[in-house]
């Protein structure tokens, strides 16, 4: 079985989308007697930006966490650049070039944001831990190497300012952006973004908003996006899964989402009168 | 004057002193750093290294009185005898095969739980290596000798004889203390730089700041915890090869693990710098406590004199410690905000 091929479409604002990076096939996830996902399926493609809505508790998160590795599902296939993947540890995921962000920020408090965004690469480093520990030039070299591409995330993601300052101590939207620099950091096939605008006043998301764009734009990242917003997610996104209650009610362009009666239903409630 | 002088050369012992107890901490703080587990078999850990090196220089066989026992044999020694540095490079491999087994027996089997539940394994682990060394090694007391210099150090004697009158014979100071000093010194330089600077001293970090980050950026969790515990049996390993050449290799080498605490205290349980400065406030605070109590001018001004105060006047300063500074001097403040 091979993935599925797509016809590139091209978006309003000019971009080119492929084929698909990752396909989710009949993925269902239970706790026990708890579901969390039922038999959910889609795809997500190359440069696009994919975002997963639904009310609280629809299973968005769980569904990010199938993707990152956090959780193994309880049947369903996951198939990563046309290939099924093998039940994996979230560390083995992450090299394999998907990187992720989280809903309650999950940043080194104690490290500076310029080391916070340095074990984005941790990946990336060759170097045997001889080499290493005894700091002979080619540890040297890469580690310069580096330097120059966190150097490079730094300036883009206007953080110069509090390059050495602990993470611990920054106001929590400049948190929320270090902590996409870490994920940036590892040049990942796919970024997983978990509510990246959550708790976050206007100005914020406005700025958030701007980054994950010109993320996407720039270095033509795939993005996987969960977010409550739907005023966010609309301007966002290329495509939009809804859930509910760990289903999958909607699936489309932003647009033809936002028609869907069950996705109304769903964010409005259903009125009886 | 003399009494000065007396006073300094006190301090200076305390203070070596003070490296030993803190090469012991050093174990405890790397490991509490990363994993949050508090290892009471760090002592033991000493203790095994140390049991282990002297084994295999002297080339005795393991379990030798296990299996005379069992199949009448005669068995004790292989009948060689290894260079030190060639023994210790083994040693060192030992360790690292025995944090292998650690992760895969233990730890892994006891991911996500609470703190004191991995406490309580290491206080298993702790009865076990004890357990284990005795069965491989014997119970005897072995002199440990890798070369290092021993003895007081008559240079310094007779340098520093000068400085009193008549009845003043210089600073007595071991030489095996000096080398202790510059051996805890490199070690700590050479951790810090590892750990700030490297790949996987910044992974190491990483793991002990959040686990999930951790993952999520493509860090191991169980390679970072071989790695620690291969540290932490190589730090053990020095401070067994210390005190073992000190003192001799003996079984209440693992006691030595409970001055650490106080040291902790003092220090803080998450600092490298903290557990060196606690280790020497603790050395230089009981060798000068016993000396001032024990003066005969304290007698006269007090009217009593005390001895032996060096088995509790740690635990003392460290009860201070708690009331006054619980994160200890360079521990990190916990701060929850509401």
């Amino acid at each position: 079985m091979n993935m599925v091929s797509y016809e590139p479409y091209v978006t309003e604002d000019g971009r080119t989308i492929g084929d698909a990076v990752m396909e989710l096939r009949n993925i269902t996830l239970r706790f026990g007697g708890v579901v969390a996902i039922k038999d959910i399926s889609f795809d997500i493609r190359e440069g696009e930006i994919r975002a997963i809505i639904g009310p609280n508790g629809a299973g968005k998160s769980s569904m990010l966490n199938v993707i990152s590795g956090f959780y193994t599902p309880t049947e369903g296939e996951v198939w990563f650049e046309g290939g099924k993947r093998p039940p994996m540890r979230p560390y083995q995921v992450a090299r394999q070039g998907i990187a992720r962000t989280f809903q309650n920020i999950a940043l080194f408090s104690g490290m500076s944001t310029l080391d916070n965004i340095m074990t984005g690469r941790i990946t990336r480093m060759k170097s045997s831990l001889a080499a290493q520990a005894l700091w002979w030039g080619r540890a040297q070299r890469e580690e310069t190497e580096h330097r120059e591409a966190v150097e490079k995330i730094i300036d883009f993601l206007e953080i110069q300012h509090i390059r050495k300052t602990p993470v611990g101590r920054l106001p929590y939207g400049l948190q929320k952006r270090v902590e996409l620099g870490r994920a940036l950091a590892a040049e990942p096939r796919l970024l997983l973004l978990d509510e990246p605008m959550a708790g976050m006043n206007v100005e914020e998301k406005e700025d958030m908003s701007r980054f994950i764009l010109d993320v996407n734009d720039e270095f033509g990242t795939t993005i996987v996006l969960i977010e409550h917003d739907m005023g966010v997610v609309m301007d966002l996104s290329d495509r939009v899964v809804v859930m509910d209650y760990g289903k999958k009610i909607g699936d489309g362009p932003p647009d033809e989402v936002r028609r869907n009666q069950d996705v109304i239903d769903a964010y409005l409630g259903v009125s009886h009168d | 004057m003399t009494e000065f002088l007396y006073a300094v050369e006190v301090m200076i012992n305390g203070l070596m002193a003070g490296v030993l107890y803190a090469l012991v901490a050093l174990g405890f703080v790397l490991i509490f750093k990363a994993s949050g587990i508090f290892n009471y078999a760090q002592g033991v850990l000493a203790l095994f290294a140390a049991l282990t090196l002297v084994g295999l220089q002297e080339g005795q066989i393991p379990f030798a009185h296990l299996i005379n026992a069992m199949f009448g044999t005669e068995l004790h020694h292989f009948g060689w005898h290894l260079p030190a540095l060639l023994a210790i490079l083994l040693t060192v491999g030992v360790m690292i095969l025995l944090a292998i087994a650690i992760e895969r027996f233990i730890l892994k089997h006891l991911v996500n739980q609470e703190p004191i539940i991995l406490f309580m394994a290491t206080i298993g682990l702790a009865y076990f290596l004890e357990g284990l060394g005795d069965i491989m090694w014997g119970s005897e007391i072995k002199t440990l000798d890798v070369g290092l210099p021993q003895g007081g150090s008559f240079w310094i004697e007779e340098k520093t004889a000068v400085l009193g009158g008549d009845g003043f014979y210089g600073f007595f100071i071991d030489k095996l203390d000096i080398v202790a000093a510059l051996v805890a010194a490199v070690l700590v330089i050479g951790l810090t730089v590892f750990s700030q600077y490297s790949k996987q001293g910044r992974a190491l970090r990483a793991v002990a700041d959040d686990h999930q980050a951790a993952l999520s950026v493509g860090i191991s969790l169980r390679f970072i915890w071989v790695l620690v515990w291969s540290i932490a049996g190589f730090v053990a390993l020095v401070a067994g090869i210390m005190w073992g050449a000190k003192s001799g290799v003996q079984f209440s080498l693992s006691l030595i693990a409970l001055k650490a605490l106080p040291v902790l205290m003092l220090g803080g349980f998450t600092s490298i710098p903290g557990a060196i400065v606690g280790g020497l406030i603790i050395g230089v605070g009981e060798k000068l406590f016993e000396f001032t109590v024990s003066s005969s001018w304290f007698g006269d001004a007090f009217g009593f004199t005390m001895s032996a105060t060096e088995n509790w006047f740690a635990y003392v300063l460290a009860l201070i410690f708690l009331v006054f500074r619980p994160q200890g001097l360079f521990g990190e403040k916990i701060i929850e905000r509401v």
